[in-house]
């Protein structure tokens, strides 16, 4: 075939459409729906501490994102985002990564974060917005963060973390860290514009980061299928960029595990950015906001709740003989009277100092903050009554 | 007239828009059947099918391209970001495009039919990004428009004005009152000017401004001042871009006073503008210097939102030190 050597393309002599559905993207499943492993599979290596260690953060998180949303719901916490029937792709994924490697989220990966090591008091306290909150209570729940874990803080708007992975990334390459980083978003924000510059800036500077894409189905009420994209969903982009892509099941941990384990080996020791895609499903609303049947139906619902992640662990888990019935009900009645006294204790730490409220938008608070906040001192202590939180110890008070 | 509340104001001014012209098109982030978030557009999907009203794909500087190439097309587009704090991202499309799409191609071509509703504001517990207030942003930029409507009676008649206005015109929307407010509102189409003011409550001794929900802080405030036997003139500027100098500036000739009050943060806001301005038109009839109450020079917090929020006694407390200037 003729070349064309300036592009190093072929030529062709009659005019040929590539179909938009030409390239399809299969799904990688180890753990099949019914707890088995799939024939011609290959288990990833997971000893059964790791294994353990998983089940374990599954379990935490279900019972956080249920005690939560009754929280919620019972005016305790102002809002709440669940991430129930994704547990999978974001413990999986963090559980085939280093300490050292840094995770940038977009705002349902509690999961990850309660790998690392976040402990329930640090859930509690960012959720209350109290003093001891690492966010010195002044983001809505779930807006975690925490330097010590490598877990970047959350920020709401959609894709702005994409390409600050990318970013974060280089930094690493250049300094030789020999760590990652790895970035959740859903399907919703691979629409955004951020998307599209976050992965061709990591192809084109080759950095040690891995795309985890959760595609949960829903960006909040708008259906991923037909009205978020047309095309075979989020993966096929991450080739057009130029990187190695992969589609796996997002309810099979194991899947998961292994393709985040092999993308990793690919970032850090090839300096190759990798697009993974986990197809999974928002069991929940999208939040304590949202209620979903006003967009879908229990049937698709059902459907879904047959592919359960947590449960086809358990199963897997089971048959193993690494974990009982009994055990495992035991671990869940321990974690959820943990959550319990955690929350009931956080519930009553106060929300931090007035004084905070200038702190941190500067490294030092610039003289016209500081006359600002006087400026507000003095009208609380003025009405004390109408300021409740903040009024009782402005003075004098243990800041 | 109908009870309605915002929100079903402005549902119904959209419905009479989409029912008067077939080109009058309604889309955002789940605004399609399902409603959009806040349900703003519940039913017209029903009514009008899912080509005049529906869903985008999750990326607003998308929508607001779309939307100016739609409104340059002749038609008129009616664009929902989910919150103003999330129009960042169409930044661009609005300062560089809509705002200049007229001037640079000499009037060859515009998106006068370009609507963009979004809601804005605090006193929700939003934290930053569910809380800002972002006029001032776009008060900068020539050749848009401004609205942010106090009431659902505002509502409906300012939004039908902007969608049928032959310019772009941001509608922010109040979030805090979309249910909490609620009135009279007339069953059939009518408008209401854009760039006129609107004097809620006429007094002798001092003007105090506000738009969109914080008029309602004024009027509490203008309560507990005539309580003291102070009598305010409470003016709801309505719109920002373009704004009606006249009305404040003879308010301010009368009362010789001027407190101006906005949610967003003091530096660079709005308030700022009209300050400015009055003095220059009003500056041998002002007995006290003009007063701003702002939110702080700092991201809208969520634990002290609270003691950020402008609220009636800190508008009191500006009135009072104002008249004993």
């Amino acid at each position: 075939m003729a070349k064309d050597k300036q592009h190093q393309l072929d030529i062709v002599t009659k005019p040929q459409f590539i179909d938009g559905s030409a390239l399809k993207i299969p799904m990688l499943q180890i753990l099949a729906e019914d707890g088995t492993i799939r024939k011609g599979a290959e288990l990833p290596e997971m000893d059964k501490e790791l294994a353990l260690k998983i089940f374990d953060t599954m379990q935490f998180i279900r019972i956080l994102d249920e005690r939560m949303i009754a929280a919620q719901r019972q005016g305790r916490i102002s809002f709440y985002l669940s991430s129930l029937g994704e547990e999978a792709a974001s413990i999986g994924s963090a559980a085939a990564l280093t300490d050292g490697d840094m995770i940038m989220g977009q705002y349902r990966e509690q999961g990850a974060l309660a790998f690392r090591g976040f402990t329930v008091e640090q859930f509690m306290n960012q959720l209350f917005s109290n003093e001891r909150d690492l966010g010195k209570g002044r983001q809505m729940p779930v807006h975690y963060g925490c330097a010590e874990l490598n877990f970047m803080t959350i920020a709401s708007p959609l894709a702005t973390q994409i390409p600050q992975a990318t970013g974060y990334a280089y930094g690493q390459k250049m300094d030789k860290t020999g760590n990652c980083t790895i970035c959740y978003f859903g399907e919703g924000a691979a629409s955004e514009g951020d998307f599209h510059a976050a992965l061709n800036m990591a192809a084109v500077y080759k950095v040690p980061a891995i795309f985890f894409c959760r595609n949960n189905g829903y960006a909040i009420s708008t259906p991923s299928q037909g009205e978020q994209y047309a095309g075979d969903g989020i993966a096929p982009r991450g080739v057009a960029y130029g990187m190695k892509t992969i589609r796996v099941d997002g309810n099979d941990v194991f899947a998961v595990y292994q393709a985040t384990q092999l993308a990793r080996k690919l970032a850090v020791e090839e300096n190759e950015p990798v697009l993974i895609e986990g197809m999974s499903y928002r069991m929940a609303g999208h939040s304590t906001s949202d209620d979903p049947t006003g967009y879908r139906t229990r049937d698709e619902e059902d459907a879904w709740r047959a592919k359960d992640p947590v449960v086809r662990f358990q199963k897997w888990l089971q048959a193993q003989g690494w974990i009982s019935e009994d055990e495992a009900q035991k671990n869940y009645d321990e974690k959820k009277a943990a959550v319990l006294a955690a929350l009931k204790s956080a519930e009553t730490v106060p929300v931090p100092h007035i004084d905070e409220i200038i702190e941190d938008v500067y490294d030092t608070p610039p003289p016209h903050l500081k006359k600002q906040l006087e400026a507000l001192k003095a009208h609380i202590r003025k009405y004390p009554e109408a300021y409740p939180k903040t009024a009782s110890r402005i003075d004098g008070g243990d800041k | 007239m109908a009870k309605m509340n915002l929100l079903q104001a402005i549902n119904n001014a959209l419905d009479i828009a989409m029912a008067k012209h077939d080109n009058v098109y309604s889309f955002g982030e789940d605004t399609g059947a399902f409603g959009g978030v806040f349900r703003a557009t519940s039913g017209l999907t029903e009514k009008y099918g899912r080509h005049r009203n529906f869903n985008t794909p999750l990326v607003e500087q998308g929508i607001l391209g779309f939307a100016n190439g739609l409104a340059s097309q002749g038609s008129y587009a009616v664009a929902e970001i989910q919150f103003g704090d999330y129009i960042f991202p169409a930044f661009d499309q609005i300062v560089n495009e809509s705002a200049k799409f007229r001037y640079r191609s000499g009037n060859e071509f515009n998106v006068g039919g370009l609507t963009i509703r979004t809601p804005y504001g605090g006193g929700i517990a939003g934290g930053h990004y569910h809380s800002q207030s972002p006029e001032a942003y776009f008060a900068h930029t020539p050749g848009l428009k401004i609205v942010m409507p106090r009431n659902p009676y505002m509502a409906k008649g300012l939004l039908l004005s902007a969608i049928f206005d032959k310019n772009p015109v941001l509608f922010m929307e109040p979030k805090r009152l979309y249910r909490a407010s609620v009135g009279e509102v007339p069953e059939e189409e009518y408008t209401l000017e854009l760039g006129k003011a609107d004097v809620v409550k006429e007094g002798k001794d001092i003007t105090v401004l506000a738009w969109g929900a914080q008029v309602e802080m004024a009027e509490k405030a203008a309560e507990m001042a005539a309580e003291d036997g102070i009598d305010c003139e409470v003016i709801d500027l309505v719109s920002i871009l373009p704004w009606d100098v006249e009305t404040v500036a003879e308010s301010v000739r009368k009362t010789g006073r001027l407190v101006i009050t906005q949610e967003a943060p003091i530096t660079g806001g709005f308030a700022s503008e009209v300050a400015a301005t009055i003095q220059d038109e009003c500056f041998l009839y002002l007995e006290s210097p003009i007063a701003r109450v702002c939110g702080l020079d700092t991201p809208y917090p969520l634990s002290h939102e609270k003691e950020y929020f402008t609220d009636h006694l800190k508008v009191y407390e500006a009135i009072k030190a104002s008249m004993t200037y």
